[in-house]
Order: C-alpha cells, then structure tokens, then sequence
C-alpha cells in the first residue's frame, strides 16, 4: 500500500488522478466511499477520473461507458473489457492504494503505442 | 411460429438495434442485412487513429468477442427494395426475405464531388475500405488537399500532418464549422491547422480537378491551382434510402420518424444517420449524423417497434451530443446552438487550445463546446435539459 493524498483533498462525488503508469483514478463517492480503478477507459483514450460518477459507477467522458468502481466491470458500450480495481485503505485520513498485478486492459491506440516504444 | 425482425443496415446503429432486440426479451429470429462484407466496426477512428496506424483493423470490431445476440448475418448484400404490402425486402443477390418487422439502419454515405469520379489518388472517406485505399496513399512528403474543412476533412488534415504530409485545406464556406459550431468558435477551431502548419484556404470553391489518370491538382474558383498528389473530398453525407422508394415510406432528406422511431408504415422504424427524427431538445426533425445517437437511439426504435415499455430514458439523454479529436485536441459539444445564440467563454483560454464556452437563447445554456476539458464539458453537459425537463425539475 502506497499513500497518495488525504482524503480531504477529494471532496464527496470527485475524483483525483494518480500520475502513476498507468494512471490510477481514485473516487470518493457521495456516500462517502473511496474505490481505485484504472483511470484510463479501456475503449480509447479517455481519463475516467473526468467522467461522471454516480453512485458506484463512473461513465467515461468521451463515450459514455460505465465501470462498476467495485468490480471494474463495464456495464454498457463501446468499452467491451474491464477496468482493473485496485486495493484502497484510508490510514490516519490518508488514502493509501495498492496496485493490482494483474495486467491492465489499455486501450489498443495506447496498446500500440507502447509497442511501438 | 417464431417472428422474423429484419435489420438493414449492420453498423453502429443496426448492432446496437439487435442488442435492444435481446434486451428487451425478442426471442424471435433476427436477421442482419449489411452493405458491407465487414462485420459492424467503429467508424470514427477512421480518420483519426486508424488513419495514423495507431489502430488496426481489427481493433474497430464494435462486437464483443463473447456477445452471442444469435442473429443471421447477411453480409456483403445490401437489400434493394422493401414492400410495404407483404412485408417483403428483396436482396441484391435475388433472395427474398418475409418478415415481421423491419428496422431500418442503413446510414449514409460519403458525397462524391460532382465530376470527380475516376481520377487515382481522389479519395472519400466513409468505410474501412476507404480508409484502407487512403492509408495506403498518405505517404510522407506527398501534398495532400483536403476539400471541406467540416469535422471528418480536418480530422484528415490532421492525421496526415502527423504522417508528415503536406496539406492544405479548401473550404467554400468563409468560416468553416461554423454551422455546427457557430463563426466565432468555427473560426478558433479553424485555427488549429493553422497551429500545426496545415494551410486553411477560405470562402473559396473548387473549380475542376486537373489530371489524366491519377489527380495532380485543385484547381479554385478564383484561379488558384494547388497542386496536389492525394485529394480527400469531404464535403458531407447523404443518406442511404434510395433502396426504399417506392415502399410508401415517408422520405425527405432521410427517413422521417417521429422522436420514437416511427415511420409512416406499421412495423418499420428507422433509426441512425438514415433517419430524420423529430427531437425535443432541438424542437425540430433533423438528421442526427452523430455516433451516440446510432448507439442510443435504437433502443427507442425497438420498444416502439415491439411495443414494450422501457424504462424512462435518464434526465438530458435528448441532449445531442458529438466529439472530435484533430491535433492533439479533443473538441466536445453537447446541445444544440441557433444562429444568434449568444456564446462566451466561461473557464480557460481559446489561445492555448484548452477552453469551456456556453451558448445561451434567453439566458438559459443551450449548447456547450470544449476544447481539452473532458471534465469541466461532463458537468455542463449533465445539466442541459430539454426546455420543459428543465420546467418540471425547478417546480
Ligand atoms: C470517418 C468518420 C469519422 C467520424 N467521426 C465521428 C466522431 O468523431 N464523432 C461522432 O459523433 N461521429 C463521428 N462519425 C459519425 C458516426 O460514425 C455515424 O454517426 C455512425 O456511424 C452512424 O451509424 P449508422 O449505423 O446509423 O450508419 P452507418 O455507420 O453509416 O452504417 C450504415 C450501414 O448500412 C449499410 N447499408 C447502406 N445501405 C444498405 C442497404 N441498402 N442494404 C444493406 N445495408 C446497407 C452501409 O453499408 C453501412 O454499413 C464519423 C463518421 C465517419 C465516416
Ligand atoms: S473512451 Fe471511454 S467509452 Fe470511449
């Protein structure tokens, strides 16, 4: 588990983006919840940390595929596979991640990106 | 005995009308007619990360490898007439397919420049194999113009400067997206080829192309001769309906259906780019030529066509709403703007590319255009409403 910013910095229904590689969204729901998913949408090149949460879903900004922030599951299309979720622990007010090992679902633009690198 | 529900047209709209089929508990037969030998794949990277290479072919598969709808695929045959009477479509191929419903998805195609037919290197841009014909012409160092600078032409320009190309674009308009986008923010979007080194030639009409086999200029209205190596023309899109006439389907400029889906005919409804449909939000009967309309809109299309009761659509889902990625920069709209509507720039900066600007009729938001602001844009978009939604949820 890594600490990554106060809880108090991400007010109820917002997000922050974790620049790690690849980015990790955090949310903190308007019940009070916190969950950790990969932030990009595993359609195209979207920051789902700027989609619009409600409840425990997140639809992506761009076109408006929806991720189960519990399971990381997509709930309606173009996006077809999942997020990955990762572990998330409020320690003393801070919210602390662990990253899953699994690997992530990038996009194929970025897949190839990557490739290319 | 088992129903028959025909889809005609396997794209965007035609794929997400077989899901809704499924969705709303259809166990009937379904059969997919399609144009196209492809199977339904996505067409808006097609000028953009499919153009580039980022994306291959396969990746634009709009099915999911493990999505069984159980239909029958009749692909690479577009149907050639529907009758009304016996409920009857004929295929190109001859067959004669008898069904209980029929949803009609058949989009739009490319509008060819009139007397451009025939010359190499003159290319249009609507399906995986024009973008496979185009690719394979976007070499480095050739000189590209592009005919129209609407959204699809500038998203050409834009891939092809990544590729290295040279590009100018024509526009015959003074202001290009100025229609959709109004002449202020028309003209800063315009600006981007300008950032990225692409010529912007406007307010002025192509005259002829010049070339033997293979296209070697543009020549314009006023005398000016570009010369070019590849041509892209994209100067719009017509709809496909001309396999319905004589079906006794009402046709102006589209399909005409209510905000539903449904046509003049009993147990036919058009939904997608093919369709004129009448739209709250916008208070009129328009093409919606948008991808979120061809992946939303079926849905209605098929509870009016089975009859069933969907639940109620989320609050502003009306909105129509489009996006574009040219240079790096992702433009969104949501809403519809009227020539006058005011417009004003509420966070950022049009200069740096980053901006959110509201359109208003009677102090109210109608429209919202981002330039890289996919979160700011989110929660504009989120509170337009139609005009009596938004009545009912301030009383
Ligand atoms: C290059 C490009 C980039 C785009 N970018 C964007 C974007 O960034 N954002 C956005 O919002 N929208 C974009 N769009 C628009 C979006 O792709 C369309 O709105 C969407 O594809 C419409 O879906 P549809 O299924 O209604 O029609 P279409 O996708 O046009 O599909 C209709 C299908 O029906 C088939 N057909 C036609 N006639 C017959 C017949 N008689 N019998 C059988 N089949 C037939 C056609 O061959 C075609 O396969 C773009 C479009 C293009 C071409
Ligand atoms: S980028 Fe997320 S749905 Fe397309």
């Amino acid at each position: 588990m890594q600490p990554v910013c106060p809880l108090s910095a991400i007010p109820r229904g917002e997000a922050f983006r974790w620049d790690v590689e690849p980015p990790v969204a955090i949310f903190h729901t308007e019940d009070g919840e916190v969950f950790a998913i990969d932030d990009t949408c595993t359609h195209q090149d979207a920051s789902l940390a700027d989609g619009w949460l409600e409840g425990c879903e997140v639809e992506c900004p761009l076109h408006a595929s929806r991720f189960d922030l519990r399971t990381g599951k997509v709930d309606a299309p173009p996006a077809k596979k999942p997020v990955r979720t990762h572990g998330v622990e409020v320690i003393d007010g801070v919210v602390h991640v662990g990253l899953s090992d699994e690997e992530p679902n990038l996009p194929p633009s970025m897949a190839t990106n990557n490739e290319a690198k | 005995m088992k129903r028959t529900i025909a889809i005609v047209g396997a794209s965007l709209a035609g794929l997400s009308a077989a899901r809704a089929l499924r969705d709303q508990s259809y166990d009937g037969t379904i059969i997919a007619i399609g144009a196209e030998r492809h199977e339904p794949y996505d067409r808006p990277p097609l000028s953009k990360d499919f153009l580039t290479g980022a994306m291959a072919a396969a990746d634009l598969a709009l099915g999911a490898p493990d999505e069984d709808l159980d239909v029958q695929w009749r692909l690479g045959v577009p149907a050639v007439r529907l009758s009304a009477a016996d409920r009857s479509i004929t295929l190109a191929d001859g067959d004669e397919i008898r069904v209980d419903g029929v949803i009609v998805a058949t989009g739009s195609r490319a509008r060819p420049l009139p007397g451009t037919g025939g010359l190499e290197g003159v290319h249009t841009l609507r399906t995986l194999d024009d973008a496979i014909a185009l690719r394979s012409d976007l070499t480095a160092g050739r000189r590209l113009v592009v005919i129209g600078a609407g959204f699809i032409g500038a998203e050409v320009a834009s891939s092809a400067r990544s590729l290295d190309l040279d590009v100018t674009v024509v526009e015959a308009l003074p202001t290009p997206l100025a229609g959709a986008l109004g002449v202020e923010m028309g003209a800063i979007c315009a600006g981007l080829h300008a950032d990225h080194g692409v010529r912007l030639l406007t307010g002025v009409g192509v005259a002829r192309l010049a070339g033997s086999s293979r296209v070697e200029a543009v020549e314009l209205a006023d005398g000016t001769r570009l010369p070019a190596d590849v041509v892209v023309v994209g100067i719009g899109a017509q709809p496909n309906v001309e396999w319905l006439a004589n079906s006794g389907l009402e046709i102006a400029g589209g399909v005409v259906t209510d905000a539903t889906g449904a046509t003049n005919l009993p147990g036919v409804v058009a939904t997608g780019d093919c369709a004129v449909s009448y739209r709250p939000y916008t208070g009129a009967s328009v093409r919606n030529e948008h991808w979120t309309h061809a992946l939303e809109h079926p849905a209605t299309a098929v509870a009016t066509l089975l009859g069933s009761a969907t639940a109620p659509r989320r609050p502003g889902s009306d909105v129509p709403y489009f996006w574009s990625d040219q240079y790096g920069v992702r433009i969104q709209f949501a809403g519809h703007r009227e020539e006058g509507d005011p417009v004003r720039v509420v966070e950022g900066d049009p200069d740096q590319r980053s901006f959110l600007a509201v359109y208003e009729r009677d102090g109210r938001p109608v429209a919202v255009l981002g330039l890289n602001q996919p979160r700011l844009f989110t929660r504009w978009r989120r509170q337009l409403r139609t005009p009596d939604q938004a009545a009912l949820s301030a009383s």
